[in-house]
């Protein structure tokens, strides 16, 4: 029994056509410079040499999932009447997510809160997790922008994985965190890997020592409430924002979604799609009036929400992952750790709103 | 120019209006941030670079109080193309104009140096580059990685200006170049470039950055996207659903783009969507002589028109 494995790097692409046999496995591949997590296909290069654009969550959270779809039906003994016919999507397959960060497999944990561990669990997101088992890869840099190590994370941090790699010279180093995570460990392309694990763990540490911490003041994000509730402080951070939502979609962590009903004629389907804070229809009400009309309102809340409302409901955890996307990818250099910074009192005794950066 | 040059105009603009938006330094070097400058103490951190990517005429039809902004060449046109379409009170605008060389695309240089986090950035004499990174230093020449706008720039020295920092510059760009990659595009069959957009709309995530970002895209909350009645696009993520906001965003903006390339720059997924609106403006110049934001007094072909098109034989009428 292989309790620490190690995959030479020659055999990543067998690797993963073994697994390809029992799993969807997703990875992250690059096209036309762009990193995403597509469905594995052998040769496929995979890219391991920086995070991917955008976070893994679609494998288990779609950006569109048909619910159910609908159609209409005449009763033929009486036309006047019509029979309404529902069919449920609900066909999950066992599936793999290869070489997330993270600070991705940290964002399905917060996630899980909402969606999974919740008293009303949703079907769909946890037939989905549920069948989903995580190989994280520890980063072996950090990229500009991001701050894992400050919001209670770590470049090698477990958490959310059931395997964690790293990678050597010459090959990968795999640590099993799950029991799943161990039985995915036999396969006779994996050899034991223990000789390995002190040289993987010295490079984790090297590598956590190099993250950023934004929170200058307070080292962890500390929200005064006096600033927070200060609408001039959101119109002078934000008169740059563009109100787009390249920040939330990009986001391993919003798991906001809106519902439509997609309707031809006699038919039809019920979708769910990713939905953003940033639009202006996000919170625009039957009547005409909108709650949170200017960008200013809507940024205060997505701060809000990651590091104030969020905390207050789930003991104090922070909900971003500090994977930095936002910020790299902001067409206008938005940066959420800047604004949290600046959120917090320099004599942290008058911060009261949040929060003790706690583990996710 | 020197940085100081633009500093004392801005100061001196300030005295005259609500806010001057400029540029600063973001999170690293080279993520240059629009800066909104309301005191003087500010100035100070106020810069000028080929970092400076972003168009902050941008921000003008929504601000309404005296505006001050700093533009290049290409942002300028926005400008007049506003005073056009009477979406700004020239009046309340003082329009601080700089000469500019040529700007990086961050995608570019992100690429040339590895994805690396970046430590420093000098710009060098003679159009280069150095980049200090945590991977080591690299230099590189600034033609290789600018936006392809910059590559034909016809109009480095704004074309409308209240103050000009620093000399006038003039193109040396052929003109036959500006649109010399669209005619080759064309040369495709149709059924090649359908083939291409269907490649490059798939991976489209819908985040509207580039209809945010977007300086003529006016419509804004009340965009056909996500408008429910008429539903015109559904939510679904399919290409087509994609394809079709694209199109829409594109033939909005005939003969109104200013080719910014601001929906391009900003696209998290690297779509090239300033082409379609470049193929559009390409057909207008054939077909109307007309070239978007140039001078203030011309009409936007598709907001006036004239009985006898020359250019439209087959529409003649009477």
């Amino acid at each position: 029994m292989i309790e620490i494995g190690f995959l030479k790097k020659e055999n990543l692409q067998a690797f993963l056509k073994e697994l390809s046999g029992r799993y969807s496995v997703y990875a992250p591949v690059v096209e036309d410079d762009i990193v995403s997590f597509k469905p594995f296909i052998e040769g496929r290069e995979i890219c391991l040499d920086r995070p991917a654009n955008l976070s893994p969550k679609s494998v288990i959270f779609p950006q569109c999932e048909t619910l159910f779809s609908y159609s209409f039906l005449k009763k033929a003994e009486n036309p006047d009447k019509v029979d309404v016919k529902l069919e449920e999507k609900m066909d999950f397959r066992d599936t793999v997510i290869f070489g997330a960060r993270p600070c991705d497999a940290k964002g399905f944990n917060i996630l899980d809160r909402v969606y999974k561990d919740s008293d009303i669990p949703d079907p769909y997101y946890t037939g989905r997790r549920e069948k989903t088992l995580i190989i994280g890869l520890a980063c072996s840099a950090p990229s500009p922008g991001c701050f894992c190590v400050a919001v209670g994370g770590g470049p090698a941090d477990k958490e959310g994985s059931d395997i964690l790699i790293t990678e050597l010279a010459n090959g990968y180093v795999l640590e099993p965190v799950t029991e799943k995570g161990k039985a995915m460990l036999q396969s006779s392309l994996i050899e034991s890997g223990q000789g390995y694990l002190q040289e993987a763990q010295k490079k984790q540490e090297d590598t956590k020592q190099k993250v950023k911490n934004p929170f200058t003041k307070t080292g962890k994000p500390q929200i005064s409430q006096k600033i927070f509730n200060d609408d001039g402080f959101w119109e002078r951070s934000l008169s740059k924002c563009v109100s787009c939502a390249a920040c939330t979609f990009l986001c391993p962590t919003c798991y906001c979604f809106n519902i439509t009903d997609e309707a031809r004629l006699k038919e039809g389907e019920r979708i769910r799609t990713w939905d953003a804070c940033m639009f202006f229809h996000f919170t625009l009400e039957a009547s005409g009036h909108n709650p949170r009309p200017t960008k200013f309102n809507r940024f205060k809340n997505r701060v809000g929400h990651k590091f104030v409302y969020y905390p207050e409901k789930y003991n104090g955890v922070i909900a971003c992952c500090g994977c930095g996307r936002c910020i790299r990818y902001c067409p206008v250099s938005v940066d959420i750790s800047k604004i949290v910074d600046d959120l917090s009192e320099t004599n942290p005794e008058e911060s009261n709103l949040t929060s003790n950066g706690g583990k996710a | 120019m020197s940085i100081e040059m633009l500093r004392d105009v801005v100061k001196k603009v300030l005295e005259e209006v609500d806010v001057v938006i400029g540029y600063t330094e973001g999170f690293d070097k080279i993520h240059t941030t629009p800066f909104f400058i309301d005191t003087p103490e500010q100035v100070d951190e106020l810069i000028w670079n080929p970092t400076c990517v972003h168009n902050l005429a941008t921000y003008l039809p929504s601000l309404k109080k005296k505006v001050g902004v700093v533009v290049k060449g290409c942002d300028s046109r926005t400008i007049v193309q506003y005073m056009q379409e009477g979406l700004i009170n020239r009046d309340n605008i003082k329009i601080i104009g700089i000469p500019c060389k040529g700007i990086i695309s961050v995608k570019r240089l992100s690429k040339a140096i590895d994805y690396a986090n970046i430590e420093d950035v000098v710009f060098e004499n003679e159009g280069k580059i150095t980049v200090k990174t945590d991977k080591g230093d690299k230099t590189v020449a600034m033609v290789d990685i600018m936006p392809d706008k910059c590559k034909t720039c016809q109009y480095p020295t704004p074309v409308i200006y209240d103050y000009l920092i620093g000399d006038p510059i003039k193109s040396d760009k052929p003109q036959e170049s500006v649109y010399a990659d669209i005619v080759e595009f064309d040369k495709k069959t149709p059924e090649e470039k359908l083939q291409y957009w269907l490649k490059e709309f798939d991976r489209c995530i819908r985040c509207y950055a580039c209809r945010n970002a977007c300086p003529m895209c006016i419509c804004q909350d009340s965009c056909i996207a996500e408008t429910r009645e008429p539903h015109w696009i559904s939510q679904k993520l399919t290409t087509q659903e994609k394809f079709m906001f694209h199109l829409i965003h594109a033939v909005h903006l005939a003969g109104r783009c200013v080719e910014c390339g601001e929906c391009e720059r900003v696209c998290p997924m690297g779509i090239p969507v300033n082409k379609l609106k470049r193929k559009i403006n390409l057909d207008m110049k054939e077909l109307f002589d007309y070239v978007p934001g140039i001078n203030p007094d011309d009409k936007p072909p598709m907001y006036t028109f004239n009985v006898d098109e020359l250019k439209i034989k087959e529409h003649k009428i009477g």
